[in-house]
């Protein structure tokens, strides 16, 4: 558990982090709260020979609301996350999903911006922003861009983003109505067995729309627009929810690991898509 | 004087002996980050080790390569098992008497096995020099299963002549280590087969680790001047390793001193001997620099001790009333490369032939075959007395489905077979003498205090509920009632490498009344300082807050066993009341002469001996101390010390009686335990704090065992459990709330009656828990799951059992 020797840079503006990936290139990591990347390189399954420490870097924490529009800079813990009244009531479903990440402990270090930029398809953030259509925002040499939550992940720690950039904010439009994440893990620190984002909205007796996504069942998170759509239209009855959890399950692919085998996984995926959809209508 | 202001019952809570409830001492320090560990120690010049270990289960060792290692700079020896051979350390005997390799010799049997040790001036150096050690491997069929193992052609051990005899007999077949019986085998048989009930069950306890949160380390440090070798080590039994270093190494013993500084939880898994102990010796020698090894998380888990892994199979016979008439078991005992299992000597097993339980059982048999497969050596006791977990689980597993078999309450089951309280002390079908237990007692007060008669009722109107599609949990109400055997042991039948099972304590009394006590114990967290101190302060009326316990530096403690299968209150404990009966006898004489009446006028109480029949006149013992430096005493000599070696008589039986409560989601396998219920009877309560502390950590590493904690591998033999992400450790959000009671049936042999404890609760505990899954689904017709019970397979019972159709 020693990593492999590599150098520690610490800039102070995004435009010395910038220079510093121009620089190395492939041999560099940007590091935010680091409790990812910084097992992976003392299990030597990473080697970072150039290793950027974002923490002094300014301008990248903060959460601000304006209206029904919220942008969390990359470096808010998850802890900032849970302890902003103002985000609790505009988006509650952070708050919810940030407290059934890992411990205390790691919510002090954890950041938005590390979970939902290394691809890790355990992490919580990527399943729950593909669900809320969030917006990440991406800086580089040739300049701020803009890529959406659902077009961000390609395969297992790979994302769209480039070796040059850096994720700097999450931003998305908190919807009206109701919103649930739901977990399964084995203990506290574990990755989800299976966890839902579920987000809908009502008119009348009805839900006009849906949007699901679930965490750590493929190689990347799984935002499921079949699902959403079963449940929209309807009264969101046992059917519809049934509709919505066989399509969510047609488009997710677990693997076993010591969660368990993937009959296990996929029937638990349902009953957790399930509680998610229930609690999300009933606070809709 | 304040003396005589104060009330007799002042005197007693002054003395805080016995059945106090003292604050641990140690914990200033623990709670303070001021502990003083292996890895805390650091010494001018230190070298660090790191071992180079092996990607494969099975593999032929074609070459190592160590050029690029050593041309890294800070890079001081790479050793191999070439280099141990000319020492004839490349090998090592292990406590089983089979022998493991300390460096692979030629091939390697399970992975994480050391092949390799790097010695660097800095401990990044070694890490990254161990890199750049290339070996070459030829990749050999793998054996995971104790079963296939038997059949196979593979051999495992090329080391082992063919069909030459073990340490414990005859071998019938090259992955065999032993088979070890006890018992009357014809007759079980006999009563079995002609019994009106019989039930037959597989019952396995999947295999485990200790996993301390202090990794095992070691620094040696060998002086070329004075010939001296000073070695730091996290281990259980430090006086054993001397000894065991001594005759490895041909160092005579009083030219080694080990010492085993603050300990961070053993649990087994620091009585053995392992490589990394071994190398740090050799690579000091060879340097003559301090050798520091630590091993990290993962080498922890995937190379040091395992626990477990017994398949047993069993069968126990019954009348149609329920009164158990035998008890078979057969266990197929998985101990991995090299048979490492630390037992008593004549003992490969271990205590498992306590497997006939609480319960009057007239014929039993057990028949253990010790297996070799390409996974990690070991198979200590964790938190338990050797083997006891096992059979404990087996037992209590046997009697959930025989009572299944009989459409029986199970707690009504064991009522009916408990040993009774006049039949102590009692002969049991496997050879042991339990020395006193009042089971129907302990029993009708735990099921009294859960309310067992409303938990039943609920529990059926919950099946109802769950058939007619009101809920999808079931309730399980988890019962276990064991009985430990702990204290080992009696020198006549336990030794260690030849070094009988007695414990010791040394006491020196100062002469303005404190005192400094050692043993021949060491403590990792079960709070010696504290308890230890409290035994001496009734017996010799210096108050426990006067009194230095101290441990672990075989320079200055007498010579012990050590701490494991919860001995040290039995045994270490035995010798430090009889010590200090000692030092009370000596100041008895001093007492009389200065009250200047004869010996047998005087009388002990509490703190002090009076006149008989004038309570008036009196010394204390801090006045006896003094008198004993400062005067000249016909007849006594000066100074009051003592030293007591104590060999037990028996062992001790503690025993208990747990219920746990839990509800279980038949739709995700997650499970919540809303009750849990542990009475424990461990004789003599020395301090109730501490034993409730005991018994919840005891607990809580059951709820890990039975609920989710594995040492699991896949066909390659790659260890799939290495770090704390798999390998489940319970943090304060899993742990359930406990509830605590006793009885109090004191151990007629040790002199303050105390039987131990420690260990108790994970014995009790993984049947209460496991049980309790059983339970849940015996409506259902569930008979045996194996365990860790985690969601997976909870789910999976549900799932064979059409409960998501």
């Amino acid at each position: 558990m020693i990593p492999a020797p590599f150098d520690y840079y610490r800039p102070t503006d995004i435009a010395g982090v910038i220079a510093l990936l121009e620089e190395h290139g492939d041999d560099a990591r940007v590091m935010a709260g680091g409790h990812s990347l910084i097992p992976m390189m003392k299990l030597r399954m990473a080697e970072i020979p150039h290793l950027i420490d974002l923490q002094d870097v300014a301008g990248l924490g903060g959460i601000t609301i304006d209206g029904s529009e919220i942008r969390i800079g990359a470096m808010t813990t998850q802890a900032d996350l849970i302890d902003h009244e103002g985000l609790a009531a505009a988006a509650p479903i952070l708050r919810e999903a940030a407290l059934q990440i890992a411990d205390p402990q790691v919510r002090y270090m954890g950041t938005v911006g590390g979970n939902v930029a290394n691809g890790d398809p355990g992490n919580d953030m990527p399943g729950l922003m593909q669900c809320l259509d969030a917006q990440f925002t991406l800086v580089g040499p040739d300049g701020e861009r803009t890529v959406a939550a659902r077009d961000f992940y390609e395969a297992a720690y790979m994302t769209a983003r480039t070796d040059e950039e850096v994720l700097t904010c999450v931003s998305f439009t908190a919807q009206p109505g109701g919103a649930a994440y739901e977990k399964q893990k084995r203990k506290i620190g574990d990755y989800a067995t299976a966890a839902a984002a579920v987000q809908l909205t009502r008119e009348g007796s009805t839900c006009a729309a849906a949007s699901i996504a679930m965490t750590n069942l493929s190689d990347v998170p799984v935002w499921s627009p079949a699902a959403g759509a079963a449940l929209a239209d309807t009264p969101v009855d046992d059917s519809a929810i049934k509709a919505a959890v066989d399509a969510a399950l047609a488009d997710i692919d677990p693997t076993e690991d010591n969660r368990g085998p993937v009959k296990f996984k996929r029937h638990v995926a349902g009953v957790i898509l399930t509680r998610a959809i229930k609690s999300a209508w009933a606070r809709a | 004087m304040k003396d005589e202001v104060e009330s007799r019952d002042d005197r007693v809570a002054n003395l805080k002996g016995l059945g106090s409830a003292r604050k641990r001492v140690e914990d200033v320090r623990f709670t303070q980050g001021k502990g003083n560990y292996v890895d805390d120690i650091k010494l001018p010049g230190m070298l660090h080790g790191d071992f180079v270990r092996s990607p494969y289960a099975h593999a032929r060792v074609k070459s190592i390569n160590i050029d690029a290692a050593m041309a890294l700079d800070g890079v001081v020896a790479v050793l191999t098992a070439k280099d141990l051979e000319p020492l004839s350390l490349h090998w090592m005997p292990t406590l089983a008497g089979d022998k493991q390799m300390v460096l692979a010799d030629g091939k390697v049997l399970f992975q994480g096995q050391e092949v390799a040790f790097v010695v660097a001036r800095d401990r990044y150096v070694a890490a990254d020099a161990v890199e750049l050690v290339e070996v070459d491997y030829e990749e050999l069929p793998v054996l995971t299963d104790p079963f296939e193992a038997m059949k196979s052609d593979t051999v495992l051990r090329e080391d082992l002549e063919d069909g030459a005899d073990g340490a414990h007999g005859p071998r019938r077949h090259h992955n065999h280590i032993f088979l070890w019986e006890e018992g009357d085998k014809a007759a079980t048989e006999e009563v079995i087969d002609s019994a009106e009930v019989v039930v037959e069950e597989m019952v396995y306890y999947h295999r485990t680790h200790p996993c301390p949160l202090e990794t095992c380390g070691a620094v040696a440090s060998m002086d070329k001047v004075n010939g001296k070798l000073t070695l730091y080590g996290t281990f259980q039994a430090p006086h054993v390793v001397r000894t065991v270093a001594s005759l490895l190494s041909g160092i005579e013993e009083h030219n080694i001193r080990v010492v085993s500084p603050d300990i961070g939880g053993g649990f087994g898994n620091k009585v053995g001997v392992y490589p990394g102990y071994v190398c740090s010796i050799v690579a000091s020698i060879v340097t003559g620099l301090p050798v520091k090894w630590v091993e990290d998380r993962m080498e922890n888990l995937m190379a040091t001790a395992f626990a477990r892994d017994y398949w047993m199979q069993g069968k126990i016979s019954a009348t149609k009333e329920g009164k158990i008439t035998g008890l078979h078991c057969h266990v197929t005992a998985d101990h991995g490369a090299f048979d490492a299992c630390a037992d008593p000597t004549k003992y490969p097993a271990g205590f498992f032939h306590i497997c006939t339980g609480s319960y009057d059982i007239p014929v039993a048999y057990v028949g253990v075959d010790g297996v070799y497969t390409n996974k990690a050596p070991g198979g200590v006791a964790y938190r338990c007395s050797f083997r006891v977990t096992e059979a404990a689980y087996f037992i209590e597993r046997m009697i959930e489905v025989l009572a299944m078999e009989l459409n029986m309450d199970a707690a009504e089951l064991r009522r009916i077979n408990f040993i009774r309280k006049e039949q102590f002390p009692y002969q049991s079908a496997l050879g042991w003498e339990y020395d006193s237990g009042d089971y129907h007692t302990a029993w009708d007060k735990a099921l009294t205090s859960v309310g067992y008669d409303d938990l039943r009722r609920e529990q059926a109107e919950r099946v109802e509920a769950f058939k007619r599609g009101e809920t999808r949990k079931l309730m399980g109400i988890g019962l276990s009632f064991f009985t430990e055997i702990v204290g080992a042991g009696p020198v006549k039948n336990c030794d260690i490498l030849g070094m009988g099972m007695f414990d010791s304590c040394e006491i020196r009394i100062h002469p303005t009344g404190s005192a400094i006590a050692r043993l021949g114990t060491i403590s990792q967290g079960q709070g010696h300082a504290t308890t230890f101190a409290q035994i001496l302060a009734t017996e010799t009326g210096i108050p426990a807050d006067s009194i230095t316990i101290e441990e672990g530096d075989t320079d200055t403690a007498p010579y012990g066993l050590g701490t494991y299968g919860s001995r040290s209150t039995p045994v270490a404990g035995a010798a430090t009341a009889l010590a200090g009966r000692k030092i009370r006898a000596k100041a008895q004489m001093i007492a009389a002469y200065l009250l200047e009446v004869h010996d047998d006028d005087v009388e002990f109480d509490v703190d002090r001996f009076v006149l008989k029949g004038a309570p008036e006149r009196f010394k204390t013992m801090k006045e006896i101390a003094y008198a004993a430096y400062n005067q000249a005493i016909p007849g006594i000599e000066p100074g009051l010390e003592a030293v007591s070696y104590y060999d037990p008589p028996n062992m001790t039986y503690p025993f208990g009686a747990y219920v746990c409560v839990m509800d279980v989601d038949v739709d995700t396998g997650t499970t919540d335990i809303r009750q849990f219920y542990a009475l424990d009877d461990c004789g003599t309560r020395i301090n109730p704090m501490v034993i409730e502390g005991q018994v919840h950590g005891g607990l809580t590493e059951a709820l890990a065992i039975a609920m989710g904690q594995e040492i699991a591998y896949d066909d390659l033999g790659n260890c799939k459990t290495g770090t704390l992400m798999d390998f489940f450790i319970p943090t304060a959000w899993e742990t359930p709330n406990y509830v605590t009671d006793h009885t109090e049936t004191p151990s007629p042999h040790h002199p303050i009656g105390a039987k131990g404890v420690g260990e108790s609760p994970n014995v009790g505990g993984v049947p209460a828990f496991s049980n309790a899954v059983h339970d849940a689904f015996r409506a259902f017709g569930l008979r045996q799951a194996h365990m860790p019970h985690d969601h997976w397979r909870i789910w999976q019972i549900a799932n064979d059992l059409g409960l998501h159709d």
